[in-house]
């Protein structure tokens, strides 16, 4: 009767995760479970957030403990009808064996490839099926290839994936092509090249979604379709206080007042998303390449590129997705979306949507997308 | 990213990139190139553990050999550093920085005070501290809290292969004297360090492990004992906050005020004997500023006040232990407020 026993397992969110440290469940013993319900809250070194269902059925047995720590795909719980007996469910806790990472997953350095495009090397990592038009997830300002922890794995069940640190981003070199959005644009359209993609749906988050529309206004034939999150290039606003802020601050206590603006809820930002963000900021060369990016591209808190009119030109189809309560740039924004695009804006979420409110941006990619 | 280098490897690395980028970086000391009359790199011995291997045959003009004298080179350093040279010292052991406590207390550590700011002594002297390496009572010693009384003086002690290269390339780009603290015991010590050149800035601990019961605060070899004692603790149900001060001068009391204003509880470790140490120091400084929100007594976890043993059986219990540590924040656990 194993069969009717569905298994609820600690998630991978990302390319690097290994373990997450269960903080609570949300959900009694009993519950009917639906699929996409939040079940409960794990924590990883980046981040926590909620385990989705990925099945429904009737929660049986809340194995993990809050507490815990337990390595990718642990049993976390088990759901089965009503008719299959405790007994059974014992034995298939007992007998379950937590399966081995799959194949080249064991070293984390093995996930990501380097590739000197223009003079600058870029870190980039692809997933996914090898066949079917790639999905391209274009980071924003400071950002790097990690703000997609959450959104990889959806989309690389459907599509292959490409994910990439921008340059001057992440681990990238430190190095810009330029400091527009047509130098940008251009550059990742030359990543493309090498990696002998010819068409990609382009995801873009905040100042990667004004490269992603920049793109297909500069060569259409590259671009599928356009995902924007939180886009810059929709409107003049952006807070200052954020950009300006990330770039001049220097330790843990000026960055985090910084980075709560990114979140509807500022108890998102971990101490470990602080560091990591301060390493970066720390490495030679990062702040004033920042600070050049930032200069040229929003200054004094006004944008100084609009994407919007050549995309919209472009006839892609597109899509928008804004977090509410977006401090950085205001979701208003998204009244600007062209005509014809499906604009979704997300209760409970800040300029991090993706990260945020994971499951309705991946579904939302999901359905757009396709395939 | 995912590489793993040693401690070892990140203060030579750390050399190279910062003499690479700088033409006024140059390094002396004793047998960092071949020895005294030796062929230089062909039998480079890279100092007494190695460190500097190496870096001779890529920096043939900046690295010298110097004669077995500290008070000389030493010297020579300081007035290089008065002359717009970026030098680094690297003195065996920290127990022979005694035959040059004039060249560095009087000299190096006032010129920007005496000559009205106008002078800067961008000088690094590195040196190895600290016991475990049976090397007996005259090079065993943590000798850290005497250069952190002087004023003039920045003092850095690093505990991972990370904060290691990213110190000693700010403490080298820094216009004041800095005196490097390199734990012998840590030198195999791995850690994951970015290829690229970065800086860890001076005067901003590290809080590795986060809790709400009770805050420990150490540094070098110490923070690694912190760390053991916060995982017994754990098994008891009771989470540990553990701060790595990283620079001792200038000292991160915010951080340290901080995380007592949460847990209410505080225990110091030192590697130093007893009196006069850091963790004397933090402890005051805690009871002035942070008395209100202490629960209980402080606790120090130090080694006794005597020289460090060549007894292996003696420097073992000589050094703290994380069982240690984990007693001393039960002991301030088990008392005073709840």
């Amino acid at each position: 009767m194993a069969g009717q026993i569905t298994p609820i397992v600690m998630p991978k969110w990302g390319l690097s995760m290994r373990e997450g440290a269960v903080n609570a469940w949300l959900v009694e013993e009993g519950a009917t479970i639906e699929v996409g319900m939040p079940i409960l809250d794990v924590e990883t070194d980046k981040l926590a957030s909620a385990v989705e269902a990925a099945d429904a059925g009737l929660l049986r047995r809340r194995i993990a403990q809050a507490g815990e720590v337990l390595p990718v795909k642990a049993l976390l719980g088990v759901m089965a009808p009503i008719e299959v007996s405790d007994a059974e469910i014992d034995a298939y806790v007992a007998a379950y064996v937590v399966p081995a990472a799959s194949e080249g997953e064991e070293e984390a350095g093995s996930i990501f490839q380097t590739l000197t495009v223009d003079g600058i090397g870029v870190r980039y990592a692809r997933r996914g099926p090898e066949t079917g038009t790639p999905v391209l997830f274009i980071h924003g300002f400071g950002g790097d290839l990690d703000n997609w922890l959450f959104n990889i794995d959806a989309a690389a069940e459907r599509s292959p994936v490409i994910v990439f640190d921008l340059p001057g981003h992440g681990q990238s070199d430190v190095k810009l092509p330029g400091a527009t959005l047509e130098a940008l644009a251009a550059f990742v359209l030359h990543f493309l090249d090498a990696l002998d993609v010819k068409t990609a749906h382009a995801v873009g988050h905040s100042l990667g979604g004004a490269i992603a529309a920049q793109m297909a206004s500069d060569a259409p034939e590259r671009i599928a379709s356009i995902a924007l999150i939180s886009p810059a290039g929709f409107g003049a606003d952006i807070n200052a206080g954020y950009t300006e802020g990330f770039v001049a601050a220097q330790s843990r206590r000026e960055l985090k007042p910084v980075l709560e603006q990114l979140f509807a809820d500022p108890a998102s930002v971990s101490r470990q998303m602080i560091d990591d963000l301060l390493k970066y900021k720390r490495m030679d060369g990062v702040e004033p390449l920042l600070a050049e990016l930032g200069a040229a591209l929003f200054k004094d808190g006004r944008q100084t590129a609009r994407t919007v009119d050549a995309l919209a030109a472009s006839g892609k189809p597109v899509l928008v997705i804004w977090g509410r309560d977006d401090r950085v740039i205001p979701s208003a924004h998204a009244a600007s979306a062209p005509a014809g695009a499906t604009v979704k804006l997300l209760d409970g979420a800040g300029h991090m949507a993706m990260l945020e409110k994971a499951h309705e941006v991946n579904g939302a990619i999901r359905e757009f997308v396709g395939g | 990213m995912a590489r793993k280098i040693s401690m070892k490897m990140a203060i030579n690395e750390a050399i190279d990139q910062e003499m690479t980028r700088d033409p006024t970086v140059i390094m002396m000391g004793e047998d960092i190139v071949g020895g005294a009359g030796g062929e230089g790199e062909k039998d480079a011995w890279g100092g007494v553990l190695g460190v500097t291997k190496g870096l001779y045959a890529k920096h043939p003009d900046k690295l010298l050999d110097t004669p077995l004298s500290e008070s000389a080179y030493i010297g020579a350093a300081i007035g290089a550093a008065a002359s717009g040279m970026r030098p680094i010292a690297e003195l065996m052991f920290i127990d022979f920085m005694g035959v040059c406590f004039d060249q560095i207390f009087n000299q190096a550590a006032k010129f920007r005070y005496m000559f009205g700011g106008k002078a800067e002594t961008p000088v690094v002297i590195r040196a190895m501290v600290g016991a475990g390496f049976r090397a007996a009572a005259q090079h065993s010693q943590m000798l850290t809290p005497i250069f952190t009384h002087i004023p003039g003086l920045k003092v850095v002690c690093p505990s991972t292969p990370y904060d290691t290269k990213g110190l000693l390339i700010q403490s080298i780009r820094d216009n004041d004297p800095v005196i490097f603290c390199e734990h012998k015991n840590l030198y195999g010590f791995e850690g994951d360090v970015p290829e690229k050149s970065y800086t860890v800035p001076l005067g901003e601990a590290n809080v590795p492990r986060e809790g709400k019961d009770v805050t420990i605060v150490a540094y070098g070899l110490m923070a690694h004992r912190a760390l053991e004692a916060a995982d017994l603790l754990a098994k008891d149900g009771i989470e540990a906050e553990v701060i790595d001060l990283r620079t001792l001068s200038p000292l991160d009391m915010d951080t340290v005020l901080e995380s007592v204003e949460k847990t209410g509880r505080l225990v110091c470790v030192d590697e130093a004997n007893p009196r006069c140490n850091i963790a004397t120091d933090v402890s005051a400084q805690v009871a002035m500023n942070a008395f209100g929100a202490l629960k209980a007594q402080i606790e120090m976890v130090a080694p006794p006040h005597v020289p460090v043993p060549f007894s292996p059986v003696l420097e073992d219990l000589y050094i703290p232990s994380g069982a240690q540590i984990a007693d001393a924040a039960r002991r301030t656990l088990a008392k005073g407020k709840t």
